[in-house]
């Protein structure tokens, strides 16, 4: 169920140039969300039309907390909210990662979070009671890299070296030797498709949470589709919808 | 609060309310039942349906623009098979009077579904010729009065429901196309469509949208879509829905002045899930604060 609702900010701070930190107070969407899923935050400039769908990092009672990159006017817009401040919002969207199934299915996961992937992670690690390693990608400045669960590894990796492995995930990755039977990825498209590479050549189940440009947020509008190997259930065709049908896509379901 | 009528009468179909939705922007109403009641609408007009599904467009299909949005979805949709297996029983639920967009790349094609669907619990049809994002079909029949005219002709032979013909505002006269399909048998017209456009990624040097433009939607087209609805309405004898960038009751209510007897909520759907919700109780409020008794007495009244 996708609710509606005026929520209010508990807290809005910087963690790098670019990456805010943001805390709602909800009604109903924080009661219902899974790790993976997202919420589709409206900007109060009634000129800026479109929903900017956001990964869930974290969920505590009814508190959801939003990593997010600002990249244009609307997360700009989001930016500049300070406590107390209101807008609406819509969620929780998407399927998400059953996490019982994984827990019980599997027996050692590896999440990998790139850039403003990372944020879904951090949710999904709280929820995994398996034995789980992390590997964080980044430019250069770190975030919610100490935000993870004491009982999981985390591994960074940054394109200039300045922290951990000089390099990206799978060199950090490949580097630890870890051999995992399930593998969840958020992050850039080249990333995903180097994982991709790896885990279907070693017959790694794998999940990954994709992002395409949305406009309706809910599912009616077609605009933020995927293309798929096999003809969808809900479109007839060889593409699902990315908000509802997804973000989580077995990699196996999907093709990058 | 009881004594206004805000019901209007379209070819012969009585809605409760002039509000429907605009096609594409609401699925079939599927995606908004959890947040809306769908009663409350005068009409539901679904996603445009096909003889056979249609994939649509490659990706971005989507892109924001100032008050307004791109889109080049490409008209996937399941096709009529699947439609009639699970969208209709769905509408069926729901007490409002129900509008299928028909598309098709030929005049078979669109006949195909409009046979398909006359045994159908539906009321109207809503005929697009009009989506700038399809080569075939689409707007190759928007453009051209004759080709419009040969559509809604053949249309209208297999039709057993009111016709809806849905133009395009990419035309250099709107009264020359809603006078060709009038002609031609129209029941109704519906205006406009999106108006062709296009925005660029200057940091990566591509266009924004995979199929390079895409139909601009929105507050931005809205005094556009109210002036060619104010031509086509006084230019033709047949009722007209009015649509482009309605987002209150406000916008509703000058579009009826202008001439349209009903009115489309389309991309605003995406701001607000509810706000068809508003607009409704709007034009309700509007009409009692001015002492109107009925909606229709302000149809056309510019």
């Amino acid at each position: 169920m996708i609710y509606r609702e005026k929520v209010s900010v508990i807290s809005n701070t910087a963690l790098t140039d670019d990456i805010y930190d943001l805390k709602i107070k909800t009604e109903n969407i924080a009661n219902d969300v899974v790790p993976g899923q997202f919420i589709n935050l409206y900007c109060n400039d009634s000129s800026r039309l479109l929903p900017r769908p956001i990964s869930v990092c974290e969920v505590n009672g009814d508190e959801v907390r939003l990593v997010y990159r600002v990249v244009g006017e609307g997360t700009k817009e989001f930016s500049l909210l300070k406590a107390g401040d209101g807008l609406y919002a819509t969620g929780p969207v998407g399927n998400g990662y059953d996490v019982e199934y994984l827990n019980k299915d599997f027996k050692r996961a590896v999440l990998f979070g790139g850039g403003a992937g990372i944020p879904p992670m951090v949710e999904l690690a709280k929820r995994l009671t398996i034995k789980t390693d992390v590997f964080l990608g980044y430019r250069d400045v770190l975030f919610l890299n100490e935000d993870f669960p004491e009982n999981v590894n985390v591994y960074i990796a940054t394109e200039n070296g300045s922290t951990g492995i000089k390099g990206n995930v799978m060199d950090a990755f490949k580097a630890t030797g870890v051999e995992p039977d399930l593998i969840c990825a958020c992050g850039p498209m080249p990333m995903l498709k180097a994982i991709n590479a790896f885990s279907s050549e070693n017959g790694i189940k794998t999940y990954f949470s994709l992002e395409e440009r949305m406009a309706c947020g809910i599912g009616a509008c077609l605009g933020c589709v995927c293309k798929t190997k096999n003809t969808d259930e809900h479109s007839k065709v060889d593409n699902a919808r990315v908000c509802v049908d997804g973000p989580v896509f077995d990699s196996e379901e999907v093709i990058l | 609060m009881s004594t206004i009528d805000l019901s209007v009468e379209i070819a012969g179909v009585k809605w409760k309310n002039p509000v429907t939705v605009a096609s594409g922007t609401f699925g079939s109403g599927m995606e908004f039942a959890d947040l809306m009641d769908l009663n409350v609408l005068g009409a539901v007009t679904t996603k445009g349906v096909a003889s056979k599904p249609w994939k649509g467009n490659d990706t971005i299909r989507v892109v924001e623009t100032a008050s307004g949005m791109l889109n080049s979805i490409g008209l996937q949709n399941p096709g009529i098979d699947t439609f009639i297996d699970r969208d209709i029983p769905f509408l069926e639920k729901y007490d409002t009077v129900k509008i299928v967009n028909v598309v098709g790349k030929t005049i078979e094609e669109y006949v195909d579904v409009i046979k398909a669907l006359n045994s159908q619990p539906v009321d109207m049809y809503e005929i697009n010729i009009s989506c700038p994002n399809v080569k075939e079909g689409g707007i190759a029949f928007g453009q051209d009065p004759r080709a419009a005219a040969d559509v809604t002709k053949a249309v209208k032979e297999a039709s057993e429901k009111p016709v809806i013909m849905k133009l395009s505002p990419n035309v250099t006269s709107i009264t020359e196309m809603a006078k060709a399909v009038e002609e031609a048998g129209a029941d109704a017209l519906s205006l406009i469509n999106t108006l062709a456009g296009m925005k660029i990624d200057i940091n990566r040097r591509v266009f924004t949208l995979a199929n390079k433009t895409g139909g601009l939607s929105g507050p931005a087209i809205k005094p556009v879509a109210l002036r060619m609805v104010y031509e086509a309405a006084h230019a033709v004898d047949i009722p007209v829905i009015g649509m482009g960038g309605i987002a209150s009751a406000e916008d509703a209510v000058e579009f009826i002045m202008a001439g349209a007897t009903a009115v489309s909520v389309g991309t605003a759907n995406f701001n607000n899930p509810q706000v068809t919700v508003e607009i409704v109780d709007g034009i309700r409020e509007y009409l009692e604060k001015n002492g109107v008794g009925s909606v229709k007495e302000l149809v056309g009244i510019i």
